[in-house]
């Protein structure tokens, strides 16, 4: 890169004459890395500071204002073998960090009131108690108050808060009942300390609010996680664009900071990062993000071109129309629009249950206390016993259930290079029927690889491959790679046709078919490859016709009969019948449909899930986008265009399709086990209500059986992690 | 029992510090990266060169 950056979009000012920037860093994976960083940039001049974050594989660095200059620390880094990103940092009071540090502050408050008030009441029920006009047992009654009511009042306001919505919108959710057994469970203890009785339920209170907090916070900094990565991805694959000054000036420029009507530069081979018409210059593009279709498309002045498309043969100028990567046609955003409202409906499990959940227990507590009254007890002890049900059936475990379970498997997914974007995609993946696929870039590799490489003389693909080393199209890479060319052989390229060179005295050609003059040779080899593009190497005696296509991904054979074993299979793609029905063939699957337009993939869709069968669909493209979102759940692979993988509820990273196998695996997986924990929580219910009915519950009791349950759905969660195919 | 007298203001105490320390932690962004901090506490830079092995 020549251009100079401007990175000041980038750069924030946490002090007075102190500059920083926040990077994304490639390649952090240990404690060499950090060190190899850390010193490196310290040893920079005018360098103040350097901080690795290994979890989220980010350095902040602090330098002297004006002491360097902001692109100095990117291309520090790149020599020190780490290549970075700049990325405009969430500042410390958004609203996600300030979410999740609240909700570690208040578990931290709540596990220190609940430690302190437990250790008053096992003293208590050691035999402290038993006289029944014991001093200290008020003492310590009073002492719990004291520690209980402050900290009930501070850590349980995430609840207060939720339930206090929930109820203004005249509904109820999990935090109703929650709110409602903390505080008539802290009030009666009140009341039964006052009156010097000798039971009372702080302690209860405090360690369901420790444990329901403990289920938050897994799912809030799972959320957060995942918008990390989300963050850094962006960062990394972003977008900058080289802006053209009015001056003649060429910037490289980051995407953010470029305005509808600059003009900006992009040259051959590179991924055009606008929208917006050709100025002028010719060449060809790759829009098989956009279409899905693999052949290459001519564009000269005056041609709209799009964000996510490849430049291939010329360097082409363009007047950029929108520059945010998310405004493509009018036509897919209205498809994605309806698309995702219908999709919000979507009930999560955790919720479902609390539906049924909440009237049960308010239900069950009423019947309590009418019961009890009409058998003769007073108010005070027929109220009493009413709590203690409240109290017992507070969702401890339910609260622990879902989110424990979310939080390994997206651990264990995490690990097999699967990021979801919601704990919800968990919960729809395993509720998959149908498995569609698009074609190019999902099922096939992202990047081209020559076919027909057995059919070809080793002394031709040399020679092609040191022509093809000067070209920067996408399919001469292919052949360079093929080759294995280190050495070039000068040549010129003309653009949409391809590239000529003189060697050894003889004119040598290398590109298109027509343009080389060789149109009957390419014919038989488009026979054997119909789903090729067709490159040709003419030397004056004769004439070689290289196959290049995006090949099926390795282990994609193994990957579609894994998981047609228990889903149905389809291909839908935009790409021509004939590449698609290839592709079809050797994957062995027989329903496939050929030459789609947006909509159409998302009536066929549509269609599934009428007929029963929730579909999954897996693409990449921007014309999946639509059907990504319309998908009952969707996965992109991180190749995949912008647009697509905002859409997507999961992405897969790699080479291979095998993440996709593993998502729905484990998905089914952690489906079970969320079931089986809520079905653990209802057993002790079942268990625990009927003796709090009878009134026979202790504190004690509570205590043991609240702790037993939580216990045994966290490791009963901790089976998500799915020990199969690792080291894979 | 008058023993309780000291110690149950010590025993609030105690908890108290553990609560103030964990906050403090917290604000001081300890808990941001538990991966790097498993790495740095067993890289050897602090020493001086000719003890590294």
């Amino acid at each position: 890169m020549t251009e100079a950056q401007d990175l000041s979009h980038f750069v924030r000012r946490p002090a007075d004459g102190v500059a920083a920037m926040d990077l994304v860093v490639d390649g952090v994976t240990c404690g060499a890395c950090i060190a190899t960083i850390e010193k490196g940039l310290r040893r920079q001049a005018g360098v103040r500071g350097a901080r690795v974050n290994l979890a989220s594989r980010r350095v902040t660095v602090e330098w002297s204002e004006g002491a360097l200059d902001a692109p100095v620390i990117l291309e520090r880094l790149e020599a020190l073998g780490y290549p970075a990103y700049p990325f405009a940092a969430e500042t410390v009071d958004s609203v996600e960090i300030q979410t999740e540090r609240r909700l570690l502050r208040c578990l931290g408050v709540a596990a220190f009131g609940a430690m302190n008030v437990m250790l008053l009441s096992i003293s208590l029920w050691a035999g402290a108690d038993n006289d029944p006009n014991s001093a200290t047992r008020d003492l310590f009654h009073w002492l719990s108050a004291l520690v209980a009511l402050p900290t009930a009042a501070y850590a349980g306001q995430p609840f207060f808060a939720s339930a206090a919505k929930a109820l203004r919108a005249r509904s109820v959710n999990m935090d109703v009942p929650i709110a409602l057994g903390v505080v008539l469970a802290l009030g009666m203890s009140m009341l039964q300390t006052l009156a010097h009785e000798r039971v009372a339920y702080f302690d209860s209170a405090l360690m369901l609010m420790m444990f329901l907090l403990a289920g938050r916070y897994l799912d809030q900094r799972m959320r957060r996680r995942t918008r990390d990565f989300a963050v850094n991805l962006s960062a990394i694959r972003a977008d900058r664009a080289i802006k053209l000054f009015d001056g003649g000036e060429a910037r490289e420029t980051p995407i953010a900071a470029i305005r509808p009507g600059d003009l900006v530069l992009v040259r051959a081979g590179e991924r055009i990062a606008v929208d917006g018409a050709v100025e002028d210059g010719r060449s060809e593009t790759d829009q098989s993000l956009v279409t899905g279709e693999t052949a290459p498309v001519t564009v000269s002045p005056g041609a709209p071109v799009y964000a996510g498309t490849v430049n291939l043969t010329g360097a082409l100028r363009v007047r950029v129309r929108s520059a945010a990567s998310g405004t493509f046609l009018d036509e897919v955003n209205g498809l994605l629009a309806g698309a995702v409202e219908q999709r919000s409906s979507y009930v999560r499990l955790a919720d479902r249950a609390a539906r049924l959940y909440v009237p049960f227990v308010h239900a069950a507590a009423l019947a309590t206390f009418v019961g009890w009254l009409a058998h003769g007890a007073g108010w005070q002890q027929a109220l009493l016993i009413a709590i203690t049900v409240l109290i017992i059936t507070c969702p401890c475990a339910l609260g622990l259930a879902v989110p424990a379970v979310q939080a390994v498997a997206a651990g264990a997914l995490f690990r097999r290079g699967v990021i979801l974007h919601s704990g919800e995609a968990l919960e729809r993946l395993a509720e998959v029927g149908a498995v569609v696929f698009d074609k190019t870039g999902t099922l096939t590799e992202p990047r081209p690889t020559l076919a027909n490489a057995a059919d070809i003389a080793p002394d031709d693909l040399r020679l092609a491959g040191a022509v093809a080393l000067s070209s920067k199209h996408p399919l001469a890479k292919a052949i360079v790679e093929a080759a294995g060319a280190k050495e070039p052989i000068a040549a010129e390229e003309s653009p949409a046709e391809g590239v000529s060179a003189v060697w050894r005295g003889e004119r040598l050609k290398l590109g298109s078919a027509a343009w080389c003059g060789a149109e009957v040779e390419a014919a038989s080899v488009a026979a054997a490859w119909p789903d090729a593009s067709l490159i040709v190497l003419r030397t004056p005696e004769r004439a070689a016709v290289f196959a290049v296509h995006q090949g099926l991904r390795s282990d994609a054979r193994a990957v579609v009969a894994e998981i047609a074993k228990r889903h149905e299979v389809e291909i839908l793609s935009g790409d021509r019948e004939p590449a698609v029905a290839l592709v079809a063939r050797e994957l062995g699957v027989s329903r496939y449909e050929a030459g789609l337009k947006p909509a159409d993939k998302i009536a066929r869709l549509t269609a599934l899930e009428t007929a029963g069968r929730r579909p999954l669909m897996v693409g990449d493209g921007l014309n999946d986008a639509p059907a990504l979102a319309a998908a009952h759940v969707s996965i992109s692979p991180i190749s995949a265009a912008h647009v697509a993988q905002a859409q997507a509820d999961a992405l897969f990273l790699g080479e291979r399709l095998m993440p996709v196998a593993d998502a729905l695996r484990i998905a089914a997986k952690a489906r079970r086990l969320m079931v089986e924990n809520l079905w653990l929580s209802a057993v002790y219910n079942l268990i625990a209500v009927p003796l709090a009915v009878l009134g026979l519950v202790t504190p004690l009791i509570a205590a043991l059986a609240m702790s037993g349950s939580s216990i045994l759905v966290t490791l009963n969660a901790l089976r998500a992690r799915d020990s199969r195919g690792k080291g894979r | 029992m008058n023993v309780l007298v000291f110690l149950v203001p010590i025993a609030l105490a105690l908890g108290g510090l553990g609560l103030a320390a964990f906050l403090w932690a917290l604000k001081n962004g300890q808990f941001d990266d538990l991966d790097g901090a498993a790495w740095r506490a067993i890289s050897d830079d602090d020493l001086p060169e000719d003890e590294r092995q």
